[in-house]
């Protein structure tokens, strides 16, 4: 094995000697296909606003994401198909992202979550037209002061946003590499993929354009700020190991580490720098996750982002992120589990307790849902912590259960609406089930799922989740996730019993007859909650034959 | 045929769906929906038992298994089903039954608004009865058991503008409730016992002792309670009289034919866990003797015509727990008695349905009287009915319960001697009671009055689609005991399931034959004296105590009453003060405490991207420091 070549140290006679080796990357194709698939049609989506007539931008930037995540779709079945999840895996792209069960699991779902989150996005039914054109949910331009003659003028010119299309694909591209990334520059790239068009999109609501911005700026401030320590906690690692390589890692973790490099001499093998490169590192993935305490930025954000972005994020930013911990975890650091997992312990039990108990007071639905989200970050957690393949494909399922009842939930806010738009505040639910008894009977699955009744793919998750972690030992996790539950389930039922049980308001909001779009996403999600509820042995064995890491 | 056995249940499961989701639209054509899918089920039902009875008698059990629902770990749930002898028969009693009775209401709720709701609950009952019998593990039994509840719940409940009916339902859920949790107790102390639901697994190792008889008694007491729920049994029994509160063709399928079987179908199914456990065999049959006659007595006191009818239905279902209880001797003759009863306590209540159908809803049979000229439909099959369920000879009800009062002396010695006195005294309260019901009924002179709203009755046959199920159900009760008993077919044919076994009788087959026929004509003999060759007065006189008693359900509400609500009451009262007193503080403060700790940690939340990097940097650092003293020490 040829040394490895540090920049800093190498002679120039050596660089050019690396230079004349230097071979053309080898590129698996077919084994990447999906996330190419994303990105090419992200790609062509910006020469479509760049090229096509304003008028028919909506309807070709929405034909283009629908037939690029379908295809994108399709390849991973046929990936899964061809045996990739289950007899055989690949390491593609010369080392740096895995092809394997896990990873073509949370693709597929992320492409289901990206195609349902699509049809939110291009719902054009549920604001009133402005200058006779109906219009999304998104700003008419986003460069424009909110409230100045600029963005009047771009109202009046009917300009919208379809740039939306092409940042949800770069998003999802992003996020599909993120939990098959195999090295951790990779992972670092794909982070910032996914992350800066979110960062983005959550500026561009139509409504209330200032909480809007503000959301987006602290997401971008405070996203930069943790992005920094996973950059810190790489380079640790590099120094550590003296190599990005997951494998490659592992190994030194292992005590098997490759030759030593000499310009890493004084780092290399040294305990210290694993310890806080790896904690760091986690840090990094916990803040995308919403786990306390790295969960601040969560309620401020669901709360400000347009909904349908907001449900788009919560579903697959969660799945994306709890991926690539897994992978990190159970890959590159099963070496260092005594010293992890007391850690992760700690921030499962935190984020279960803060989420649930906080949740109580709030009365927005929006922060509502957000703090429900940090606590389930918490469940998810404890089932990361069985370290065992129950483990994972328990995780694995609880994630596809929990991305379609979010996105459901968040589907159904953008519905409730009074003449300043979406009426986000609790007290005007009350007495919803009166007068829209469909929409507030599913918007009730949707809580009974979140609160883990049987019969909803909540339970079903809860259930295999906290049934791996107890069969692992960690029966104190399990005791604290059970008793978290009881005070979630309170605020969950409050909910459903303030749309029931409560007298309508005056002047309460009136649900909006959406298109087809909107319908058949609320549609769907209930039946998946329903389905992973009463018959989930089909997805529940499909978890289980994804539920092997593919290692080198 | 396996995969047959799903599309059982998928129509009145579809026809609940569509029915209940479907709105107003299909208000014209939703009965008939309801009724078409109630014969497919039929329809595939006969498909199934004729193939059943092409197969060899060892090998007559099919097995359909759907998908687990959450095989995790150790804990393997099967959506499952299992049709043999024992679930086919009752799967050919439901759907029959259930039609004829779906066809019935099309005529018996024409005037109702809410009637596609009522088809819709009709059809989720089927659904649920059948989940129940065709479940393959004690799991799935008990979500149809729930499910046939809360059907039941919602069909007593029906005319809910009415309190007494709401009233009846919530009764109906609370007493059941007590035996569902008996069920439940029983499911779960066999799982951690056997590590399994499936009767495949639980039932031999039940039969192999594989566990301690005091588990066994405590398993088969816990399903004694739960039969006991749901069949009426005392002590659980108070809730079926008020259900007649429901709309006739309910109580006629739910409160007569099927569910309030299931409890003897759970004991039957359940035999080797109860031959295991002698103790609770033996309270199986002090539970059935004991119904046996509280519910002749109180039918026999009942001018209700639906309540005295409910009385005889916890009368006959204490024959059969009676016989259940008796083991292998009684299995098959509990079974036996339940079809038949099935038809002839059916056609019994829609001709009951009948009749208030053209009497203005009247219930008082004193206010009834010389109906056979007005009803001759109704008349003769009510009739049938009557001569069946009372054991006259050659008819249904002779056969199958001259087999229980058999099998009941059966039990050899003292034992043998009392339940076979009690069981024949049953037989002869049996004709007394339902003497009289015919005799108010249809004999004797009119006595009939306006109701409430000074509306004059005008007796009439009812429609077509009410009498034809009546004649169907009619002609079962004639002839089945009949069929059943020919060449031994109904035991060869059930007995491989249940087993059979010869008792150890004193006196012949036809001793008692002999015997309860006289005992009947007794009974029949004295209604005649009574009600038959005086004038019945339309106000019933004080009577004696026991009559009294009998009138208000031998007391069971004033004893439910003075046994657990009052104490219950005592006990409340007693808790609320230390409520106040002590754990409202604990409460309270816990509530606070959390209210206090989400409203403080909410003020943490404060807005300020600056105070948000704070709280991140600070818990890397303190992840940073975890991760290093872990290592350190």
């Amino acid at each position: 094995m040829s040394p490895v070549i540090h920049p800093y140290t190498a002679a120039p006679a050596l660089l050019t000697q690396a230079q004349e080796r230097l071979e053309a990357p080898q590129i698996e194709w077919v084994a990447l296909s999906p996330t190419l698939i994303v990105l090419g049609a992200a790609a062509i989506g910006i020469l479509v606003e760049a090229f096509a007539p304003q008028r028919g931008r909506y309807l070709t930037q929405l034909l283009l994401s629908v037939l690029g995540i379908a295809a994108a779709f399709a390849a991973v079945v046929g990936l899964a198909a061809s045996g990739y999840a289950t007899t055989r895996a690949e390491i593609a792209g010369m080392g740096s992202i895995a092809v394997d069960g896990p990873t073509l699991f949370l693709q597929g779902v992320l492409l289901l979550v990206g195609l349902v989150s699509l049809f939110l996005f291009a719902e054009r039914r549920l604001e009133p037209a402005e200058h006779g054109r109906a219009v999304d949910s998104f700003t008419a331009q986003a460069a424009a002061v909110p409230g100045g003659p600029a963005e009047r003028e771009a109202v009046k010119a009917g300009r919208t946003t379809t740039e939306i299309f092409p940042l949800l694909l770069f998003a999802l591209g992003g996020m599909l590499i993120f939990p098959a990334a195999n090295d951790l520059l990779v992972l670092f790239i794909a982070l910032e993929v996914f992350s800066l068009p979110l960062y983005l999109l959550c500026a561009l609501a139509r409504r209330r354009r200032l909480l809007s911005q503000e959301a987006a700026v602290k997401y971008f401030l405070l996203g930069a700020f943790a992005s920094a320590f996973l950059l810190f906690g790489i380079a640790l690692l590099y120094g550590y190991a003296g190599t990005l390589d997951y494998a490659g890692i592992a190994d030194v973790v292992a005590g098997s580490p490759a030759a030593l490099d000499a310009g890493l001499a004084s780092t290399m093998g040294n305990d210290v720098y694993l310890l806080i490169g790896g904690a760091l590192l986690m840090m990094g993935l916990l803040f995308k996750v919403g786990a306390v305490p790295f969960h601040m930025w969560t309620p401020d954000v669901y709360q400000g982002a347009p909904t349908p972005v907001t449900g788009f994020m919560a579903a697959a930013t969660k799945v994306a992120a709890f991926g690539a911990l897994l992978r990190l975890l159970y890959v590159v650091l099963p070496g260092m589990r005594w010293d992890w997992e007391p850690v992760l312990w700690g921030v499962a039990i935190a984020s279960m307790v803060a989420g649930a108990v906080i949740a109580i007071t709030q009365t927005d639905v929006k922060r509502l849902l957000a703090y429900s989200s940090i606590a389930h970050a918490g469940f998810i957690l404890t089932g990361v912590l069985a370290v065992s393949e129950d483990g994972v494909s328990s995780v694995l399922f609880y994630l596809a259960a929990y991305s379609f009842v979010t996105l459901g939930a968040f589907a159904v806010v953008t519905l409730v609406r009074d003449a300043g738009g979406e009426a986000t505040h609790l007290s005007k639910w009350a007495g919803l089930g009166r007068r829209s008894p469909l929409l507030a009977g599913v918007f009730s699955l949707f809580l009974l799922a979140f609160a883990g009744i049987p019969l909803t793919s909540g339970f079903t998750g809860k259930f295999a989740v906290f049934r791996a972690a107890a069969e692992s030992g960690a029966i104190g996790l399990v005791i604290v996730g059970v008793l978290a539950s009881a005070v979630a389930a309170f605020f969950y039922i409050r909910v459903i019993v303030l749309m029931f049980f409560s007298d309508p308001q005056e002047s309460g909001p009136s649900v909006v007859i959406p298109s087809p779009m909107t319908t058949s996403v609320v549609g769907l999600a209930a039946v998946v909650t329903l389905v992973l509820g009463i018959a989930p042995q089909y997805f529940l064995d499909l978890a289980q034959q994804a539920a092997v890491f593919a290692f080198r | 045929m396996e995969s047959l056995i799903g599309l059982l249940l998928a129509p009145p499961l579809l026809g609940a769906a569509v029915l209940l989701l479907g709105g107003r639209r299909l208000d014209r054509v939703g009965h008939w929906i309801g009724t078409a899918l109630a014969a497919t089920s039929f329809a595939v039902a006969v498909v199934l038992f004729a193939d059943l009875l092409g197969r060899d008698a060892g090998d007559r059990t099919l097995t359909q298994h759907l998908y687990s629902w959450i095989p995790v770990g150790g804990f393997q749930a099967d959506i499952a089903f299992r049709l043999d002898q024992l679930s086919m028969t009752f799967v050919l009693l439901i759907t029959s039954v259930g039609t004829l009775i779906h066809l019935y209401s099309v005529g018996y709720m024409e005037h109702d608004e809410r009637r596609r709701r009522f088809f819709g609950y009709l059809n989720l009952f089927l659904a649920a009865m059948l989940l129940l019998v065709l479940a393959d593990n004690y799991l799935l039994l008990y979500v149809g058991w729930e499910g046939v509840g809360l059907a039941s719940f919602l069909l007593i409940g029906f005319w809910q503008h009415k309190p007494s009916a709401a009233t009846a339902a919530k009764k109906a859920f609370v007493v059941n409730r007590v035996g569902d949790i008996g069920l439940a107790i029983a499911i779960l102390v066999m799982f951690t016992t056997f590590g399994t639901f499936a009767f495949g697994e639980v039932l031999p190792a039940a039969a192999e002792g594989g566990a301690t008889e005091t588990t066994m008694t405590l398993i088969g007491l816990m399903l004694l309670l739960a039969a006991c729920g749901k069949s009426a049994q005392v002590p659980l029994q108070s809730w079926l009289g008020d259900a007649m509160e429901g709309p006739t063709p309910v109580s006629a399928l739910i409160h007569a034919a099927t569910m309030v079987t299931a409890g003897v179908y759970l004991i039957v199914r359940s035999g080797a866990i109860f031959e295991a456990a002698p103790d609770a065999q033996t309270a199986v049959i002090v539970v059935g003797a004991v119904t046996l006659i509280f519910g002749a007595i109180v039918g026999c006191a009942k001018d209700d015509i639906k309540k005295a009818l409910a009385g005889s239905t916890m009368s006959q279902i204490g024959y059969m727990m009676l016989a259940a209880g008796l083991g292998p001797i009684g299995f098959v003759f509990a079974i036996m008695h339940l079809v038949t009863h099935g038809f002839f306590k059916a056609g019994l209540f829609l001709g009951a349905g009948s009749v208030m159908h053209g009497m203005n809803d009247e219930v008082d049979m004193r206010r009834y009287g010389g109906l056979r000229r007005y009803m001759p439909v109704t008349f003769v099959t009510f009739g049938l009915g009557y001569l069946a369920i009372i054991g006259f000879p050659y008819l249904s009800g002779f056969f199958s319960k001259d087999e229980i009062i058999y099998a009941a002396f059966g039990r050899g010695g003292a034992q043998g001697w009392i339940l076979g006195g009690v069981t024949l005294l049953g037989a002869g309260l049996t004709a007394y009671y339902m003497t009289r019901i015919m005799i108010l009924t249809f004999f004797g002179e009119k006595r009939w009055q306006p109701d409430a709203a000074g509306n004059e009755p005008h007796p009439h046959e009812s429609p077509r689609t009410m009498t034809i199920p009546m004649i169907v159900l009619a002609v079962g009760s004639v002839f089945a005991g009949f069929l059943f008993n020919l060449n031994h077919a109904f035991v060869d044919w059930l007995s491989p399931v249940t087993g059979i076994a010869e008792g150890d009788s004193p006196v012949s087959h036809l001793t008692v034959s002999i015997a309860a026929t006289t005992v009947m004509l007794i009974g029949v003999a004295i209604a005649w004296l009574q009600y038959g060759r005086r004038p019945v007065p339309d106000h019933a006189p004080t009577g004696r105590w026991v009559t009294r008693a009998a009138r208000r359900d031998l007391l069971q509400d004033d004893f439910n009453h003075a046994a657990f609500v009052l104490p219950g009451n005592y006990l409340t009262r007693g808790l609320v003060y230390v409520d106040h007193k002590l754990v409202d503080g604990v409460v309270n403060g816990t509530a606070a405490a959390f209210g206090g700790l989400s409203g403080r940690l909410r003020r943490v939340q404060n807005g300020y991207a600056r105070s948000y990097a704070v709280s991140m940097f600070g818990g890397a650092a303190l992840l940073i420091a975890v991760t290093l003293l872990m290592r350190a020490v």
